[in-house]
């Protein structure tokens, strides 16, 4: 994958390029994603895959005029405009999958086909979401992998988390990019999106991870429901990070939805 | 000097196994600890104690605004304020603040801080925190990247509602209102002095320099580690080219525990500054920072967060330790004094607020300890910037005359027409 820059009315965009066939967005989680991400390597297969980066996250230049939900939906479709794209494949995980919903809410007869892998944006009273801006960082894991002890350790690879130059670092980094996840995410990841949801025109996949405990399976079940027609594919040993977990996994169901 | 006797209102009954049987003493504090008939009295004696510093002569009386904490039950701190206001004549009544981010809409605070102008005759001394990250973001749900835009905001329509004369429109991004018109107005003219907490951020130096308000830093690590901080502040005042470096520029938050012997101080107050440290100050780092709360700057400034512990955790700090690093000031008279004369000139501030109620301390040792600063502290540091004695542009300017509460005549007999005719 490539990183590379596209100008849109707001701020100056980077995502990753890569791969060949139909065109896909796709839309990282809170997480943020890298060049080196197995599930965009995996898509890169069978399509051209674009993955731009929400202002803030990476190396990305932040955007104060991203507020809140509608500035950051239109802003993504500003930036499929600006990549010249027209109906892609959106594919969007957890709060890229919570974007993507609103896109496809907002804009029905522009896109045909919507794949949501563990979106945020709905709220049941009965199964509260963890507070993703309280977890520690070495509680973080449990929430995220089905593997808590293999995410651990790829979460660490070849950091010293004492060093204080890391530290800096790293809470610069948090600050930019759940700063910025926040405006649609704090503190409860809900924006309405339920009562757009009926909009949706696109055919729909939703992909999760049996073992998701940020953002557990019944969740899976209310956007089944939500979302007229939608196909639930449920991936076994995967947790919330079922891209990373599962990668083969979810590009089999992304193509087979494709 | 302007000595503000200032009460957190700690929870005085957390169990002697808080630390080990809870995740934090804020946010998420267990609601079964608290007992509402016990704080009947906790309140009360409180605001008590707040009402005897009046009457020893402290300049101010302070109170703050904190939510679901165990060390601070006043999440209204302008309910306390009024009781104040009603129950003092000459003290200051220093509002530490309001977070005006929280208020919806802000000119609620315009108001509430009117009427306490009012009430007490011109004594209010105006607080503005952008309130903690606990606090705001974590108690009250506001977004952490947004919060200092709404709390520029709020200022923007605070100011504007308390020195405009004439209903007005405010198009804010975070508040629409059609016709802005407070009614009451505060006493002080143009606005009662503002003060400012801050914990470090440039932003906030510049925020303060430019509306001449006073920036005070409210830590509870003391006045040796809060040096650089300071120092940040001023150099910031004179790059800046602020048009003088007024000590009452600044204000530092010092707990302050006064015997008759050094010895004294440790036996009589020890164990209230342990509950303090170890018990109030339990946070979990959980709730410390939400990510876009602090600003890029000021991580990259490296101003942590006040409420880090040190490295090893207060739990392992002794008594000599907390004295000698300046955690706490404590000791006699003049132990205290030399202290505090330090901590004066080492920060060059001219606005102390004194926390000398700590943690679970009964009254009478409360009392002891103010007595004792008011009579044989206090009037030895009165005089420290004489250059600056008359500058009273961050203090309240009460009326010359004000009434006493509880001075209605006396119960009428007759009717009050014929009383009125029959004087005349």
């Amino acid at each position: 994958m490539e990183l590379k820059t596209v100008a849109t009315p707001h701020v100056p965009v980077r995502y990753l390029e890569g791969g060949q066939g139909p065109a896909l967005v796709y839309l990282h989680g809170a997480g943020g994603v890298t060049a080196a991400d197995p599930l965009l390597a995996e898509l890169a297969k069978t399509h051209h895959v674009y993955a731009p980066l929400l202002p803030g996250y990476g190396d990305s230049e932040e955007c104060a005029q991203l507020r809140d939900m509608l500035d950051i939906t239109l802003h993504y479709w500003d930036v499929v405009e600006a990549l010249g794209l027209t109906d892609p494949l959106l594919v969007g995980h957890s709060m890229g999958g919570m974007i993507a919903a609103e896109m496809a809410a907002i804009a029905p007869n522009d896109l045909s086909r919507l794949v949501l892998i563990a979106p945020a944006g709905l709220w049941l009273d009965d199964h509260p979401i963890p507070d993703l801006f309280a977890i520690l960082p070495y509680e973080l894991p449990h929430y995220l992998f089905y593997d808590a002890a293999a995410g651990a350790a790829m979460m660490s690879a070849g950091t010293a988390m004492d060093d204080p130059g890391f530290l800096q670092a790293f809470l610069i980094q948090n600050a930019r990019q759940l700063g910025m996840a926040g405006r649609i995410l704090f503190p409860i990841p809900e924006r309405g999106l339920a009562q757009r949801l009926y909009r949706v025109k696109a055919r729909t996949t939703v992909i999760w991870g049996d073992g998701d405990r940020l953002i557990p399976p019944v969740y899976a079940q209310a956007w089944k429901k939500a979302v007229g027609g939608a196909d639930l594919v449920s991936i076994p040993e995967a947790g919330h990070m079922v891209t990373v977990e599962q990668a083969g996994l979810v590009a089999a169901a992304i193509a087979g939805a494709a | 000097m302007k000595f503000t006797w200032f009460n957190l209102m700690p929870w005085p009954y957390l169990p002697d196994d808080f630390r080990e049987k809870n995740r934090s003493v804020w946010v998420d504090i267990d609601q079964r600890l608290f007992d509402p008939a016990k704080s009947h009295e906790v309140y009360n004696t409180y605001m008590d104690l707040l009402e005897y510093a009046d009457t020893l002569g402290f300049d101010g009386i302070g109170v703050n605004e904190h939510h679901q904490n165990g060390y601070g039950i006043m999440p209204s701190p302008n309910i306390i304020a009024a009781g104040l206001a009603r129950r003092t004549k000459d003290a200051a009544i220093v509002v530490l603040g309001n977070s005006i981010a929280l208020y919806n809409p802000p000119v609620r605070v315009a108001e509430e801080f009117a009427m306490l102008d009012c009430i007490s005759g011109g004594r209010l001394v105006a607080g503005f925190p952008v309130g903690t990250s606990m606090d705001t973001n974590y108690c009250y749900g506001q977004i952490p990247s947004l919060t200092r835009e709404k709390y520029m905001e709020a200022h923007d329509l605070i100011m504007r509602a308390w020195t405009e004369r004439d209903p007005f429109a405010f198009n804010g991004r975070y508040n629409k209102l059609r016709h802005v018109n407070i009614w009451p107005r505060p006493i002080q003219q143009p606005h009662p002095p503002v003060h400012i907490p801050g914990g470090g951020s440039v932003e906030t130096y510049d925020f303060c320099i430019d509306n001449t308000y006073s920036y005070s830093y409210l830590s509870f690590s003391g006045y040796l580690r809060a040096k650089a901080l300071m120092q940040g502040y001023w150099d910031r005042v004179a790059e800046r080219n602020a048009p003088d470096d007024s000590p009452y520029r600044a204000g530092f938050a010092q707990t302050i525990l006064v015997a008759d012997t050094d010895e004294e101080a440790e036996r009589l107050y020890s164990e209230h500054v342990s509950y303090f440290y170890n018990r109030c100050l339990h946070v979990s780092p959980a709730f410390a920072d939400a990510p876009g709360y602090r600003t890029i700057k000021t991580i990259q400034s490296g101003a942590l967060s006040q409420y880090a512990p040190p490295r090893g955790g207060y739990a392992t700090l002794t008594w000599k330790e907390l004295t000698e690093q300046g955690h706490i000031i404590a000791g006699s008279p003049e132990t205290v004094r030399q202290r505090m004369e330090d901590l004066i000139k080492g920060l060059r501030v001219g606005n102390i607020f004194c926390l000398m109620h700590v943690g679970n301390m009964p009254a009478e040792k409360a009392m002891y300890s103010t007595k004792l600063f008011a009579e044989k502290v206090m009037p030895k540091l009165r005089n420290m910037f004489p250059d600056y004695a008359d500058d009273d542009r961050f203090w309240c300017k009460p009326l010359a005359k004000r009434v006493t509460s509880g001075s209605l005549p006396a119960s009428p007999t007759t009717a009050p027409y014929d009383a009125m005719l029959g004087a005349k």
